[in-house]
């Protein structure tokens, strides 16, 4: 009892004087380590993207050779070279990139002659809708599944979802996809098209359509996954001292559940939704194949064999920013979710 | 008395029943191992050749010659699978294993030393998971050409911030262990710690995650194959022949089906033995 109630009642003991300094304390090394974070941050960009330039220099095949054609005369190859800018030096191009970046300017397709930005605009919506539709599905199904499965763990629904998931989570992408499109999209009925994209704009109801199965392929084994992690996460937070306060208080297990239970244990999750979504981001390549979808993935892939070195780039580019953009809201949410970890931090 | 003699048999069958091993353990083992010895003893095998097409069997069924049908080609299906077996075993265990060996030696120095090491490989870690992993295997594969060794390194590559990130945070934990402290206190030096102190407690987290990262690596390989940029064509993977069968997916299924559930039970197999596996590590950390 006496235990209980001791650490609401220290404040007082500091005084009103004290009081300015552990805030101050508080918030410096909360912008310290926000600080450093960045600084990280930019350092991985810089090194990605040279890393990328290295990559693409590798490659075998001259792009000069890809853009001019079969039948270019060598004089009109060195020509494109030179137009392309080929002939300089790997750092000098990269360093001649990065100053186009900063300045907004990401280049245009070697092939297309269509601007980089441009192209990337087309593509970046298609694999974000996608991307952000399956994860809210595979959350909208894991969370509820796995509250109940810390609340009554051993229970029908616990096992049955566990047993499900464990199919799930084992089901190649590309095996699913193609069962979908079979019974969704030809064989068992067609209710749904196999391929092919409809922008929002174009036709809200065909747009979603045509994104439905490939967000189910996406979403199933991450559902899976989500519940098994916060499931465990959720069990653990159960044990401690603030359920067992909350219980004796007389609060219902739906409240103790998801207002005290929940935010505790979802820190797991998040930085795995976190990972997926950038890594969704950066290109969802089998399910676009398979639904035919003109998302980042197909672009970057393409840009690879086509030696279409200024599209990669910048295609590299938006997957390591979308990467170090959502690492760092992250690590915000985790302040925002914690108090604990705004003190220790 | 008779209220205790009621109670005591029930808690003895709770816990029974908490202990007894459940028949999946069992049934995954046993598929996993046949896997295995059919991939390992394959060329042994009386099977087709996996690339010997006979034309009688173009689409065919089920039958006593074929066990499993054939391709589009009048392949055997049965015989690519066991011998796609070879390929999908060989990639996930290599690839695995380099990974694990490379990132758990840098998380434990990571995790033992801190400081400059460890900032050094976070960023190494962070330009490896920021750099989309299927560009770096088109490249790994379009520079150093299609075969079995480079997609293992590339794949291997691919693992390596996984287990750096897995080996550093526990070897955090251990390494604030009395042990630990002990050794340092006789003036070990600190790679004698790792080795001799740190290492043995590691291995065993990071092995039983290992063992689950195989069923993904198997899936990805399944995935390039699929896309047709993992195993060079001749060579039968599961991912391939499931590819295959893609396009007579409504008039045969069993092309792709067959290849499609050995891969899924064999994964699914992995993902079961290696998750009961790490919830006994779990268990036997939290009671230390």
């Amino acid at each position: 009892m006496t235990d209980m109630l001791t650490p609401p009642t220290t404040p007082p003991t500091t005084g009103p004087t004290a009081e300015p300094t552990p805030r101050a304390r508080t918030r410096r090394p909360a912008l310290r380590r926000i600080r450093k974070r960045l600084v990280h941050l930019l350092l991985v960009l810089l090194a990605v993207t040279f890393l990328s330039f290295v990559v693409v220099d590798l490659l075998p095949g001259d792009a000069a050779v890809v853009v001019a054609g079969d039948n270019a005369t060598p004089e009109q190859v060195q020509q494109v070279r030179v137009e392309l800018q080929l002939d300089r030096p790997l750092l000098v191009r990269y360093l001649d990139w990065l100053g186009g970046v900063v300045t907004g300017d990401l280049g245009s397709s070697f092939r297309t002659g269509q601007p980089v930005a441009e192209a990337l605009g087309q593509r970046i919506p298609v694999s974000f809708e996608i991307t952000i539709l399956a994860q809210l599905l595979a959350l909208l199904i894991a969370v509820p599944l796995a509250v109940y499965s810390a609340y009554r763990p051993g229970r029908l629904l616990d096992r049955a979802s566990m047993t499900v998931g464990f199919g799930a989570a084992a089901m190649p992408q590309f095996v699913l996809g193609m069962v979908l499109i079979v019974v969704f999209a030809g064989g068992f009925m067609s209710i749904l098209p196999a391929t092919g994209y409809v922008p929002f704009l174009e036709n809200p109801l065909g747009n979603l359509r045509s994104i439905v199965l490939p967000c189910l392929t996406l979403m199933v084994a991450e559902a899976a996954v989500y519940r098994q992690l916060l499931r465990s996460d959720m069990i653990s937070t159960l044990q401690e001292d603030f359920i067992l306060m909350a219980r004796s208080k007389g609060l219902r297990p739906r409240t103790i559940l998801l207002r005290h239970a929940l935010r505790p244990s979802s820190f797991s999750l998040i930085t795995l939704s976190g990972v997926n979504i950038g890594r969704l981001l950066g290109g969802t390549v089998i399910v676009e194949t398979l639904f035919a979808i003109p998302g980042l993935g197909q672009l970057i892939v393409q840009a690879v064999f086509n030696r279409d070195y200024m599209l990669l780039q910048g295609a590299l580019l938006f997957v390591a920013v979308a990467y170090v953009v959502i690492n760092m809201i992250i690590d915000l949410l985790y302040l925002v979710l914690d108090p604990r970890v705004r003190r220790d931090a | 008395m008779p209220e205790t003699v009621e109670a005591a048999p029930q808690v003895t069958t709770a816990g029974a029943r908490a202990e007894r091993t459940p028949w999946g353990w069992w049934v995954a083992w046993v598929w996993l191992s046949a896997v295995v010895l059919a991939a390992v003893f394959a060329p042994l095998l009386p099977l087709w050749g996996p690339a010997v097409p006979d034309y009688a069997n173009v689409f065919g069924g089920i039958t006593p010659q074929h066990w499993l049908g054939g391709d589009t080609l009048g392949r055997d299906t049965f015989s690519r699978v066991v011998h796609g077996a070879r390929a999908s075993l060989l990639v996930g265990i290599c690839a695995v294993g380099i990974g694990a060996l490379v990132g758990g030696i840098l998380g434990m120095l990571a995790g033992y030393f801190g400081g400059r090491t460890e900032r050094v490989l976070a960023l190494v870690t962070d330009v490896v998971l920021a750099f989309p992993g299927l560009v770096l295997i088109i490249a790994i594969v379009a520079i150093l050409g299609a075969s079995l060794p480079h997609l293992i390194m590339g794949l291997a590559i691919l693992s390596i911030p996984t287990f750096i990130r897995l080996t550093r945070a526990t070897t955090l934990v251990v390494a604030q262990r009395d042990f630990v402290v002990a050794a340092r206190a006789y003036g070990c030096r600190p790679l004698r710690i790792i080795a001799r102190e740190i290492a043995p407690n590691v291995v065993l987290p990071v092995a039983a995650y290992g063992f689950i990262m195989i069923g993904t690596f198997i899936v990805v390989e399944g995935s390039l194959s699929f896309l047709g940029l993992g195993i060079p064509p001749p060579t039968p993977s599961w991912g391939g022949m499931i590819a295959g069968g893609r396009t007579e997916l409504l008039t045969y299924p069993h092309i792709s089906l067959f290849p499609a559930a050995v891969m899924f039970l064999t994964v699914l197999s992995i993902n079961y033995i290696g998750e009961r596996t790490r919830k006994q590590f779990e268990v036997k950390e939290s009671n230390l």
